[in-house]
């Protein structure tokens, strides 16, 4: 995907400029974006290894069996086919836990892990089972606790309040994950 | 509002102590764990920094070329109908194809705009609330080796679609 749109945008924007009499600006905008891509880099860094560090911790502690437990009866309602002593169903918790975390690189591997075991299981091997789906919806859905990049983001900017986001980005992300969950549950006995 | 503020704050802090005091209960080395698990950042932020360079530039590009304001001049229009405000509507567009881009898209509009201002507040909480669906969905299909995806990107997208308008109502409803 960014293979086209990446040149395209530079493309676009320099011939845009050469035509607007922008050169100027545009010149100047290369080095720029280097400097707060730079900048940026070193805030998310902050931030980022904070939080990796903290998660270690927990990631080394009870809290995911207790999360685990807390996601059983959410589990039953989401996955109704896939069963509690299924292998499946640790994948899938243990990579909702490590989005909830915020873990990122943790949960794609795990994910990508119980994809394979939902296709063991499916009937159709061409076409996403009912699991599989809501399991890739569930994905597509930020269900992260802390939004770390974007509170490295803010505080990059000087923000007077860079967690100020926390509360209405839960708000949001509950709202848009339930919408994803039930539009999903609705589409699937129709398609 | 107060209220929000408070708990927005309460946030980080109280996570922390949670994982702490857990760690220090079932006797692990808390400092030792959190130094490995620091070390995995580092590695994490030098691998997207080219990603995150590359579309830095073009996005400046598109900002200071008078591309963007173009864009979003003609999008105006359409927009209105959804109530998002357009400056938005850039990274409503890249948030689903790329994270990346959607960081560089996002720091662009806060930049412009003021970190703390109506718009810095709505472009942080539509990257905190919402995925790179496109992305997602192309990797967990390819994975298993299927096409037919059925229903997943009118659920994922309708999902995104509610997150950001929520996220514009209650960012409007807080400054």
């Amino acid at each position: 995907m960014l293979n086209i749109i990446w040149p395209v945008f530079i493309i676009i924007s320099f011939l845009y400029a050469i035509f607007n009499g922008r050169v100027a600006e545009v010149n100047n905008s290369i080095f720029e974006s280097t400097k707060s891509a730079m900048e940026l880099a070193i805030s998310l860094l902050g931030t980022v290894c904070l939080w990796n560090g903290i998660m270690q911790i927990a990631s080394r502690t009870k809290i995911i069996k207790h999360l685990t437990k807390i996601l059983n009866p959410i589990m039953k309602r989401i996955f109704p086919d896939i069963k509690r002593e299924d292998k499946v169903h640790k994948e899938i918790t243990m990579n909702i836990i490590a989005n909830i975390m915020g873990l990122g690189n943790a949960a794609t591997p795990l994910g990508l892990k119980a994809m394979k075991s939902m296709q063991k299981q499916n009937k159709e091997k061409d076409k996403l089972s009912n699991s599989m789906a809501m399991f890739i919806v569930l994905n597509t859905a930020s269900i992260q606790l802390i939004p770390t990049t974007v509170i490295a983001i803010r505080s990059s900017f000087n923000s007077s309040n860079p967690s100020a986001i926390m509360i209405p980005v839960w708000i949001s992300t509950i709202l848009a994950a339930s919408t994803a969950i039930l539009s999903a549950k609705f589409l699937m006995k129709r398609f | 509002m107060n209220a929000i503020n408070y708990l927005s704050n309460l946030a980080i802090p109280f996570t922390i102590l949670i994982i702490l005091v857990y760690g220090l209960i079932e006797k692990n080395k808390v400092f030792d764990t959190f130094i490995e698990g620091a070390k995995e950042g580092i590695e994490i932020v030098v691998k997207i920094f080219p990603t995150l360079l590359g579309l830095f530039v073009a996005i400046g590009a598109l900002r200071y070329s008078g591309v963007l304001d173009f864009l979003i001049k003609l999008l105006a229009p359409v927009i209105q109908f959804f109530n998002i405000p357009v400056e938005i509507m850039p990274l409503a567009i890249l948030r689903p194809i790329s994270g990346s881009a959607s960081i560089a898209i996002g720091s662009d509009i806060i930049s412009k705009y003021g970190v703390d201002s109506k718009l810095g507040l709505i472009a942080s909480t539509i990257m905190g609330s919402t995925e790179t669906t496109f992305y997602t969905i192309a990797i967990y299909t390819s994975v298993v080796g299927i096409k037919k995806i059925r229903f997943v990107l009118v659920a994922a997208l309708l999902g995104d679609l509610i997150g950001m308008l929520s996220s514009v109502i209650i960012c409007n409803i807080m400054s």
